[in-house]
């Protein structure tokens, strides 16, 4: 795969970070170690490190975003970046700047590390293609093609509850056609050897081939629980009534809304998790967010150390010892 | 000005033969083959030992962008490359801006043409309806006797089925050549890459094939009840080369071409989201692209196109879904067409047929023919030698290529138009 090349470097260190697609499970596992280390940091008084110190980071947000730039800034934040954050919806591109001009009016800015959400497939890419050398991209959601950290945030949680991935069956529930999130899980859990990931959805939020990424397509969702040590429930976006994908919000919870009922089907210790943000009674049930076997609130916290993690591998510091003598 | 080109390989699409013979052309016309004609005293002499000659190329589908795109590219522009590439007539859709639904804009291409142009005869299509709005019909009388010789409303379907009746009617009436590129745009929605697998992976919006086939079945039942002469354009499935296959079967009076890049390329080429791989119809799969071959070798399609879409840097510069779409392909299609060859798709003289012959004859334009009294609009092809193809060097305006460092072999050494060598390389 050429994305390979542009994301790795020549010793096959992260330059940038645009897909889990290109990336082998080695990389992974090191950005889940590295991960660890920053988590006991997120819990120290003094919640900061040096390693992005004189660095420049800038947050570009294309579309809107609450959880994934907070965490991001709050990342920045903890490894010492400078920060630079910018809601592009409201600014220069919407006076008709190119998505280029943009990117080197800020390369123009000394920035070192750019941080990107657009709503075009493949903008990430694009964005790396067009970058200075030394200065670095970070996928924070590409339309509907990826969104790894959440993806790594998510392997994150999964195994700080279940340790060994080749045991599990992971299930991901809902909208997989739109969604970038279950895109980069998909290649993420494959790449860490899970032993199945299913995935469960009416045939109007497939894609063609679904197969194809690596998974078993189950448009049953009591089929598809059966069994699962993991949950994944996707959010559900209104606007896919008006497209005539579904008929309405009250039967899709019908046929795939978790409840506790169906949760029952999943593994005793089975671990139910959302990308947030949820809609209480579409896709899942408030008691099932609330309830006990819920990491939903975990993974927000463990999104900020795996995307220090992400950043601080990418500056070439592999972890907190290194980065506390910097 | 009398001219004779001796010992060339004489490829003739009519009776698909390559024989090596030499041509004697006179008053702009193929006045002898073989022998000359009495009285016959060459002014010039070409030798064209080891190469073909061949008739110039038509193009039945290509975008010069004048009117109105000027940023994209000229007749200026677009002739030259043209001429430069053994295209001596262009059929231009009538999608430029104002569209070619009257006849001041099919006086402005042809006035254009003559002032900037390179030699190469244009073509207009004119538009079905008024402005492509798929309302009203278009004056299709005067804009024929304007020199529009087809009508078609480029890729704007008519969305609706009445109207698209009444202007199939209309125009068959008048016997003139309907062109429909099939496409249906509730089905097309927000796509940019051919539905399956990459597309999932990429999670690139998808165009099923449904979005060419849905339409194509309504159209050919609209040419079963209508009678009206149609041709298809730019075909890029599987499905559509069964359809027009069997359509033709039944004798219904229809044709049809695919762009020759649909004839290499699949959607696997995207690769990193290479925005010069976007087009639409969309790059299809392996199987579309072996069926399409297929339907060139067994004559389902009867003409290939270069489907010209030349565009400034910027408008390829952008995230895959956001470019635009469309490649340069002057600059490719004799390459192509020879590496058909190559590859074993069709022996040359059947091959070039699509590019000559079938398109004059569908179209109802002079050349394209290799026989006495027929304009000498001919190009001459060195068959060994090789070069590797980069957009830098592109004639057209348009560097918009997905054939960059493509190896090819054979390459253009003349063209002549009239009778006159209008490029020597």
């Amino acid at each position: 795969m050429p994305s390979n090349s542009i994301q790795l470097d020549d010793n096959g260190k992260l330059r940038h970070f645009l897909s889990i697609e290109g990336l082998n499970q080695t990389i992974l596992n090191e950005i889940l170690d590295t991960a660890d280390s920053f988590t006991s940091v997120t819990d120290r008084t003094i919640k900061k490190v040096p390693i992005l110190r004189g660095k420049t980071v800038a947050n570009l947000f294309f579309e809107a975003s609450t959880r994934t730039r907070s965490t991001f800034e709050l990342a920045e934040q903890r490894l010492s970046a400078d920060i630079l954050s910018l809601n592009v919806t409201t600014s220069a591109t919407v006076k008709g700047e190119s998505l280029l001009d943009t990117l080197q009016n800020l390369e123009a800015m000394q920035i070192d590390m750019f941080v990107i959400r657009h709503q075009d497939s493949g903008s990430a890419h694009f964005f790396a293609q067009h970058v200075r050398p030394g200065v670095s991209v970070l996928n924070a959601g590409d339309g509907q093609h990826e969104h790894p950290t959440q993806a790594m945030l998510d392997m994150y949680t999964i195994r700080h509850h279940k340790q060994d991935f080749s045991s599990l069956r992971v299930a991901i529930v809902g909208d997989i056609l739109h969604s970038r999130v279950a895109r980069s899980q998909i290649h993420a859990l494959n790449l860490l050897n899970t032993a199945e990931v299913r995935v469960i959805a009416p045939r109007t939020l497939l894609p063609m081939d679904t197969e194809s990424l690596g998974v078993s397509v189950y448009e049953d969702l009591e089929q598809g629980l059966e069994g699962v040590d993991v949950i994944i429930m996707l959010r559900l976006q209104r606007e896919r009534m008006r497209g005539a994908l579904l008929p309405s919000e009250k039967e899709y919870f019908r046929e795939f809304g978790l409840t506790q009922e169906r949760l029952q089907l999943a593994k005793p210790d089975a671990i139910v998790m959302h990308p947030g943000p949820a809609n209480r009674g579409v896709e899942i049930e408030s008691s099932v967010m609330d309830g006990n076997q819920s990491v939903i609130l975990q993974q927000v916290s463990f999104g900020i150390s795996v995307r220090m993690a992400v950043m601080s591998m990418i500056v070439g510091q592999s972890g907190l010892q290194s980065g506390s003598d910097a | 000005m009398n001219l004779q080109i001796k010992n060339g390989q004489v490829v003739n699409p009519l009776e698909s033969t390559v024989i090596k013979t030499d041509l004697f052309l006179q008053d702009g016309k193929i006045a002898g083959l073989g022998s000359a004609p009495k009285s016959f005293k060459a002014e010039q002499t070409i030798d064209a030992a080891d190469h073909w000659v061949l008739p110039g190329l038509i193009d039945c589908q290509a975008r010069l962008r004048d009117p109105g795109e000027p940023e994209k590219a000229n007749i200026e522009s677009e002739t030259k490359a043209a001429i430069e590439n053994g295209i001596t007539s262009l059929c231009i859709p009538p999608d430029t801006q104002p569209p070619i639904d009257n006849s001041a804009t099919v006086e402005l291409i042809h006035h254009r043409n003559e002032m900037f142009g390179h030699q190469a005869q244009v073509y207009p299509i004119g538009a079905l309806t008024r402005g492509l709005g798929g309302e009203q019909l278009s004056n299709m009388a005067s804009l024929r006797a304007n020199g529009c010789i087809a009508f078609s409303n480029a890729k704007v379907p008519l969305a609706n089925n009445l109207v698209q009746r009444r202007a199939m009617d209309y125009a068959g009436g008048q016997h003139s050549l309907v062109i429909i590129q099939p496409l249906d745009h509730d089905l097309l929605a927000n796509g940019c890459a051919h539905e399956g697998a990459v597309a999932t992976r990429l999670g690139l919006p998808a165009i099923p094939e449904a979005a060419e086939t849905a339409a194509l079945a309504k159209d050919i039942e609209l040419v079963a009840q209508t009678g009206a002469r149609t041709h298809f354009g730019q075909l890029s499935c599987a499905r559509s080369v069964d359809m027009v296959r069997r359509a033709k079967a039944k004798g219904l009076p229809i044709t049809a071409d695919c762009a020759i890049h649909q004839l290499f390329l699949t959607d696997h080429d995207i690769g990193n989201f290479d925005s010069n791989m976007f087009t639409i119809p969309p790059l299809r799969s392996q199987y579309d692209r072996d069926a399409l071959r297929e339907g060139v070798a067994d004559g389902t399609i009867d003409c290939l196109c270069s489907d010209h879409q030349p565009h400034e840097v910027d408008a390829k510069l952008k995230p895959f879904p956001s470019a635009e779409p469309g490649i340069s392909g002057l600059d490719t299609l004799l390459p192509l067409a020879l590496r058909l060859v190559e590859e074993g798709v069709l022996p040359l003289a059947e091959l070039i047929a699509k590019l000559t012959l079938n398109p004059t004859t569908i179209m109802g334009l002079p050349g394209g023919r290799m026989g006495i009294d027929e304009v000498a609009d001919l190009i001459i092809v060195d068959p060994d030698s090789h070069w590797v193809c980069s957009a830098s060097s592109f004639v057209s305006k348009g560097k918009n290529t997905p054939f960059e460092g493509w190896d090819f072999h054979g390459s253009l050494t003349h063209t002549l138009v009239a009778g006159n060598v209008v490029y020597k390389r």
